[in-house]
C-alpha cells in the first residue's frame, strides 16, 4: 500500500450523499405493502410491577382491530430475547418477547394491538387494561446491591447479575513502592444513543413459500436473521432480513429486539404484513442505553509521575434483563483499563447488577470510553497531586514506539503505535504553551479559561473470532459483471459510515477503473454473503480487507487472461484506465471490458480456467487493531452562572492508513460532538420510582451545531500489520477520547477554586456551586 | 404523531373562527403555530375534540404603525418579528426576544399570538411584552377588550383570556428617546425555553440618571411578571455599575421560583439577578447610545 495511489486516500465525497440529502433514500417507514397492517405496544407504565391480569376485550372490538396478543398468548410460541455474550457464573435472566407474570422497567412491552391502520392501533393500545400489582422499584444500582433490597428475579437470590475479575502483574508489589496512592469515584453516567431514525420493522410472510422477509433497521442484518430464525422456530433459508437505508444507530441498532421478532410472528401469525415503527418516546425508553458505571479507582504512583498499579472496582448498571451484549460491554472496560500506558499491574474487579431500568448495551465506544475516561481523569488527578502538567505525566507512562507490539497486563497485543508524536503534534496545533499563558493572565482578571488533555487508545477491528461472541470475521463477494461494472457485495452493514464509497474507491483502484464502475451492495441476506455487521469500528479493517482480498483474486484472473489474450506475462501486467497492459511495451493492452467479456464468453480462456468472475473472502483477523489519538481541548467557564463553553477543540487521531480522509474527518467529529454529549449534557435521569423523567428531547437534552466550535483534526498514521490495508477503524474515537478531554478541561478551569474532579455530565449549576464555595481562587 | 380523532374546522374570518370557538367552548383548542398543541396532542396529554385552525385567517398577520403606536397581529410568526425592519427601528426588544424562541423551525412555524395565549411560564415574549408595557387586544363574537399586559398573565398557562375569546392582537408606543431595551437569557439546555429571560427598558438622561424603567422576567416563576422592586431600586437615580447590581438582586422578591431537573430554585433566582443585571447593562449602554 505504500506505493502512489489513484483513489486510496483521497477525499472523495460521499456516494450515498446526492440520494440522502434530496430525500430520495428509503427507510423502513418509507415502505408499502398491499394490506399492511400495524402494530402497536402496550408497554408498563410500572418500574416493577406483578402482572394480575391483562383485558383485551374493549381493544378487540375497537374499529380496525385485527388482533390483540398478551405475553400468555405469545407463551411457547417465540423465544426469548436473545443475549449472545456468555460469562462464567452468569445469571440467566430470561427476557420474554412479551411481558410475562412481571415487568420489570417502565416501557416494557406488556400487549401488543395490530389494525389495519396506525390510528386505530394507537388507540387500540390505550383499550388494553393491565391489573398491575406495582412492588418496590430498584433503581440505584448500590442499593440493588444492599442486603434486603427487592428483588428483580426472586428466584436469584440478589440482584448480582455477575461478577468478573481480571488482574495481571504484581499489584502487591506495585502499591508497595508507591510513593503516593491517589483514589477517585468516577460516575459515567447512563446515556441515550438517539439515533434520528427511531427503530422500525416490516414483516410480510408468505405462505405458500414459507418465506418470511423482514425489513429492519438494524447494523446486523445476518445475526438478526440468525436469531429470528431461532426464535421463531423457523430453518434460516425461510427468513430474510433487508436492511434499508439505516437513519443512526451508535450501538443501539447492534441488537435483536422483542419487536422484530413480535413483527415477524404476527406477520405469519395473521397472514398480513406487519409494520411497527417506533416513536421517540419508545425510542427513549426501550431501546438500549449506554454506559452507566460507577467506578472506584485508586492508581499508586512514585513521585516523578510513574504509574506503578491501578486498582479499580466497577459496578455496572445493567438494567432489567440482558439485550445482545449487556453482561459483555463493561468487561471491554476491564480489558482497556491501563489505556495507553505502560502500567505494570491492574486489577479490575465487575460486579454487574440487575435494576428496573432499561437494558444497557453496546453505545459508540461500549466500555472503552468508559475506561478511557477513568485512566484519563486518573493521569489529570495524578498530574494535579504532582504538581506537574498533564502532558508530561502522560509522556512519562508512554510505551516506546520501540516497544510495540505492546502487551498490556490485561493481556491485550496493542498492534502499532507512536504516542508521543501524535501528542508532539496535538500540543504544537493547540499552541499549548500559548494556552498556559494566556489561562494565567485570564485567571488574573477573573475569567476562567480551562485547557483539557486526554491521550487515548481504544480498541477496533473487532475479531478475531475467539474474542468474539458470535464471529469476528467478515466476508466479501466480488462480482465484475459482464460490462465490466464492478458489484462489491460486503458482509458489513454500514449505516452511514460511508463504505459504499470508501470500498469503491478500493475497487476502483485494485482494478484501474473508476469509483463510479463500483457499486457496493449491503444490507439483504438474500444478496450478500453471511457476515457480522457494521460494529466496533470493524467494516473497514476487517470488512474491508475482506473486499480487498477478493479483489486481489479476480485481478489475478483478469491478469491471466489477459496475459493469454496478450501473450505476456501475467505477472507483469498493469491495471488502471480500465485497461489491463504490460509494463515492458505499453502499447500492448486489452480493455478491462474485453478481458472480463473473455471470462464471460468463455472461449479465449486459459486452458483449465473456470468461467466467470467472481471471488468470495471470510477475513479472520489475527488480532484487533489499536487506533489512538491525542485531544487538546479549550473551554472558558462563565463564574455567574456556571455556563461551559466550549471554544477550541485540538484531535490528532491515528487510525492507520486512510481510505478517505474526509469519511475520517467526519467520523472524528461526529464521535467528538457526542462525547461533548456526555461531557456536558446528557443524562438518562430516572426517578426513585423508575420513570424516566428525561423521557424526551424536551428535557434530554443533546448537542447542536452551534454548542460545537470549529474541530481541528490531524492524524500521525501508524499503519496496523493486522491486515493488509494497513487500516484501523475509526467510528467510535472520537467519542472514546474526547469525554475525558472536554472534562479535563472543565476540572482545569476550576482549579482555583480547589476542585480536583466534576463528575459527568457537567451541570452549569454544579459549577456555579463549585464556584460559588468559600472562594479559595487565588 | 397519531393524536386521538378530532374535527378540523379551519375558518377563513375571524367571525366564522369565534362562532365556532363559542359553539364548541371547553372541548375545543384553537390551533395556531402548533408548537404548545401539538406536542401535547402527540403525547395525548391534550385530546381535544375540535381543532380550529386559525392559520387560514385572512389580515391577522401584521406589523404597521397605526395612529402612533405599533399593532402586531396574533398571527405574526417569531420570524416574522425577529425579520422586521419597522421592530428593529422602533421596538429592537421584540426582534431580539424573537431571535432567542426556540430554533429556525420553531420560528418559523410559531406565533406571537399562540405564544401569549399559551403562556408557558418559561415563554419568551411575555418578558418583552410587560417590559414594553404593551396591550393585547382580545376579541369574541360580543366585540372586542383590550386587557394590559401586566393584566394578562395568570398563572401557569393562564391568562385572562375568556372561553370564546381570541387574542387577536398586540400593541404598544414605539420606544422613546435615550431609551434602551434588551433581552438576556439563560436556556434550558434540551427546550431551548428560558430558565430565565430578562426584558429590560430603559430610559437616561445623558448623565445616567434613569428616567423611568420596566424589567419582565420569564421562565423564574409560574407567570411573566414585572420586577417592581427592581424598577423601584433604579427609578430616578443615577445609574452606577453597583446600582444596577444591587437592583438586580431584587428580580425575584416576593416570587417562589420553580424547581425542576435543569435548575433549582435557588439557583433561578440567582440567575434572576445575574441575567437581570445583564438585561440593565446592556439596555442603559444602548440607551446612551454605546455598542452593546
Amino acid at each position: 500500500m505504500a506505493t502512489a495511489t489513484r483513489y486510496i486516500g483521497k477525499p472523495m465525497k460521499r456516494k450515498e450523499d446526492p440520494r440522502l440529502i434530496q430525500g430520495l433514500g428509503h427507510y423502513v417507514d418509507d415502505l408499502q405493502l398491499a394490506g399492511m397492517h400495524y402494530v402497536g405496544i402496550i408497554r408498563s407504565p410500572y418500574a416493577h410491577a406483578r402482572i394480575r391480569s391483562v383485558d383485551t376485550s374493549k381493544a378487540r372490538t375497537a374499529p380496525g382491530v385485527a388482533a390483540v396478543f398478551t405475553g400468555e398468548d405469545l407463551r411457547g410460541a417465540i423465544g426469548p430475547v436473545p443475549c449472545a455474550a456468555q460469562l462464567p457464573d452468569m445469571k440467566m435472566a430470561l427476557r420474554p418477547v412479551l411481558a410475562l407474570e412481571k415487568v420489570r422497567f417502565v416501557g416494557e412491552p406488556v400487549a401488543a394491538v395490530v389494525a389495519a391502520d396506525r390510528y386505530a392501533a394507537r388507540d387500540a393500545v390505550d383499550l388494553v387494561e393491565v391489573d398491575y400489582e406495582p412492588l418496590t422499584p430498584v433503581v440505584n444500582p448500590e442499593k440493588a446491591l444492599a442486603k434486603g433490597a427487592p428483588l428483580l428475579y426472586e428466584e436469584f437470590k440478589d440482584n448480582v447479575a455477575y461478577r468478573w475479575e481480571l488482574e495481571g502483574g504484581d499489584l502487591k508489589k506495585a502499591f508497595k513502592q508507591a510513593d503516593k496512592v491517589i483514589r477517585q469515584r468516577l460516575l459515567n453516567q447512563r446515556l441515550i444513543p438517539m439515533a434520528m431514525e427511531p427503530r422500525g420493522v416490516v414483516a410480510d410472510y408468505k405462505r405458500g413459500e414459507k418465506q418470511l422477509t423482514v425489513w429492519s433497521s438494524t447494523q446486523i442484518p445476518h445475526l438478526l436473521r440468525t436469531q429470528l430464525a431461532a426464535m421463531l422456530g423457523l430453518p434460516e433459508y425461510s427468513v430474510r432480513v433487508i436492511t434499508p437505508e439505516v437513519g443512526g444507530g451508535f450501538g443501539s441498532k447492534l441488537n435483536v429486539y422483542a419487536e422484530e421478532a413480535l413483527a415477524g410472528y404476527l406477520a405469519m401469525k395473521l397472514g398480513k404484513p406487519m409494520k411497527w415503527i417506533e416513536s421517540r418516546r419508545e425510542n427513549f425508553l426501550a431501546t438500549i442505553h449506554g454506559r452507566d458505571q460507577i467506578d472506584d479507582v485508586e492508581v499508586g504512583v512514585k513521585r516523578d509521575g510513574t504509574v506503578l498499579g491501578l486498582r479499580c472496582k466497577v459496578i455496572a448498571d445493567l438494567g432489567a434483563y440482558y439485550q445482545l451484549l449487556t453482561p459483555l460491554i463493561p468487561t471491554l472496560t476491564g480489558l482497556m483499563i491501563s489505556g495507553c500506558y505502560k502500567i505494570p499491574a491492574v486489577r479490575v474487579e465487575i460486579t454487574g447488577v440487575f435494576t428496573n431500568k432499561m437494558a444497557t448495551d453496546a453505545y459508540r465506544g461500549a466500555g472503552r470510553p468508559e475506561a478511557t475516561y477513568i485512566i484519563e481523569r486518573l493521569m489529570d488527578l495524578v498530574a494535579a497531586e504532582l504538581k506537574k502538567d498533564p502532558a508530561e505525566v502522560r509522556r512519562k507512562n508512554f510505551p516506546q514506539a520501540k516497544e510495540f507490539p505492546f502487551a498490556t497486563p490485561t493481556g491485550l497485543s496493542y498492534d502499532s503505535g507512536g504516542y508521543d508524536k501524535c501528542l508532539d503534534l496535538a500540543l504544537k496545533k493547540a499552541n499549548y504553551k500559548k494556552l498556559r499563558q494566556e489561562q494565567a493572565k485570564l485567571r488574573k482578571q477573573g475569567r476562567y479559561l480551562g485547557i483539557g488533555l486526554s491521550t487515548y487508545v481504544e480498541i477496533c477491528g473487532v475479531g478475531p473470532s475467539s474474542a468474539m461472541p458470535a464471529g469476528g470475521w467478515e466476508s466479501a463477494t466480488v462480482r465484475v459483471e459482464p460490462t465490466g461494472k464492478v458489484n462489491i457485495l460486503t458482509g458489513s452493514s454500514p449505516h452511514g459510515q460511508g463504505q459504499e464509497t470508501s470500498f469503491a474507491q478500493v475497487g476502483a483502484e485494485v482494478l484501474g477503473l473508476d469509483p463510479d464502475d463500483v457499486q457496493v451492495t449491503h444490507g439483504d441476506t438474500a444478496i450478500v454473503p453471511y457476515g457480522i455487521g457494521t460494529f466496533g469500528s470493524r467494516a473497514t479493517a476487517v470488512g474491508g480487507t475482506a473486499v480487498y482480498k477478493s479483489l486481489l483474486k479476480l485481478r489475478d484472473k483478469l491478469a491471466l487472461i489477459a496475459g493469454h489474450i496478450l501473450g505476456e506475462d501475467p505477472q507483469k501486467l498493469l491495471f488502471g484506465e480500465h485497461k489491463i497492459f504490460s509494463k515492458s511495451a505499453a502499447k500492448k493492452s486489452v480493455s478491462f471490458a474485453e478481458a472480463v467479456g473473455a471470462a464471460y464468453v468463455a472461449k479465449t480462456l486459459p486452458p483449465g480456467m473456470e468461467p466467470g468472475l467472481e471471488a468470495t473472502t471470510f477475513f479472520e483477523p489475527s488480532n484487533f487493531t489499536y487506533p489512538f489519538g491525542a485531544h487538546v481541548c479549550v473551554v472558558q467557564v462563565d463564574a455567574e452562572t456556571g455556563d461551559v463553553k466550549l471554544q477550541k477543540y485540538v484531535a490528532v487521531d491515528d487510525c492507520g492508513n486512510v481510505l478517505n480522509p474526509l469519511l475520517v474527518d467526519g467520523q472524528i467529529h461526529g464521535g467528538i460532538v457526542q462525547a461533548a454529549g456526555q461531557a456536558l449534557l446528557e443524562e438518562a435521569v430516572y426517578d426513585d420510582q423508575g420513570q424516566l423523567i428525561t423521557g424526551e428531547l424536551m428535557d434530554y437534552a443533546i448537542p447542536r451545531a452551534a454548542d460545537i466550535p470549529w474541530i481541528e483534526t490531524d492524524r500521525t498514521v501508524s499503519p496496523s500489520p493486522v491486515n493488509p490495508l494497513g487500516v484501523k477503524g475509526v467510528g467510535e474515537a472520537g467519542t472514546i477520547g474526547a469525554t475525558p478531554a472536554l472534562i479535563n478541561a472543565v476540572v482545569d478551569a476550576l482549579a482555583p477554586f480547589g476542585v480536583r474532579h466534576v463528575d459527568l455530565p457537567v451541570k452549569r449549576e454544579r459549577v456555579w456551586h463549585l464556584m460559588r464555595k468559600p472562594r479559595r481562587a487565588k | 404523531m397519531i393524536p386521538t380523532a378530532f374535527e378540523y374546522h379551519a375558518p377563513k374570518t375571524l367571525e366564522e373562527a369565534l362562532r365556532l370557538v363559542e359553539r364548541h367552548g371547553d372541548e375545543a383548542k384553537l390551533l395556531a403555530g402548533g408548537h404548545s398543541l401539538l406536542p401535547l396532542m402527540k403525547l395525548r396529554l391534550a385530546a381535544p375534540r375540535f381543532v380550529i385552525d386559525l392559520g387560514r385567517l385572512r389580515g391577522m398577520s401584521y406589523i404597521r404603525e397605526e395612529n402612533g403606536r405599533i399593532v402586531i397581529g396574533a398571527l405574526t410568526t417569531h420570524a416574522e418579528v425577529e425579520a422586521s425592519a419597522l421592530l428593529r427601528s422602533k421596538c429592537p426588544l421584540l426582534p431580539e426576544t424573537a431571535a432567542e424562541i426556540g430554533d429556525i423551525q420553531v420560528r418559523n412555524r410559531g406565533t406571537l399570538g399562540g405564544s401569549l395565549a399559551h403562556a408557558d411560564p418559561a415563554a419568551d415574549y411575555p418578558a418583552a411584552i410587560l417590559a414594553l408595557e404593551a396591550e393585547i387586544v382580545v376579541a369574541s363574537t360580543s366585540g372586542t377588550r383590550t386587557i394590559a399586559a401586566h393584566d394578562f398573565f395568570v398563572d401557569m398557562l393562564t391568562t385572562q383570556l375568556r372561553p370564546g375569546e381570541i387574542l387577536t392582537q398586540v400593541c404598544f408606543p414605539p420606544l422613546g428617546p435615550r431609551t434602551g431595551t434588551a433581552y438576556c437569557k439563560l436556556h434550558q439546555p434540551a427546550s431551548g425555553f428560558a430558565i430565565v429571560g430578562v426584558a429590560a427598558r430603559v430610559t437616561a438622561q445623558g448623565s445616567g440618571k434613569i428616567e423611568a424603567v420596566a424589567v419582565g422576567l420569564t421562565g423564574v416563576g409560574p407567570k411573566a411578571y414585572r420586577a417592581e422592586a427592581v424598577e423601584k431600586a433604579l427609578h430616578g437615580k443615577k445609574a452606577t455599575p453597583k446600582l444596577l447590581a444591587d437592583a438586580a438582586r431584587h428580580a425575584a422578591q416576593h416570587v417562589d421560583p420553580l424547581s425542576d431537573l435543569h435548575a433549582s430554585a435557588e439557583y433561578r433566582r440567582e440567575m434572576a439577578a445575574v441575567f437581570t443585571r445583564r438585561a440593565l447593562e446592556r439596555a442603559l449602554a444602548r440607551a446612551q447610545g454605546k455598542k452593546a
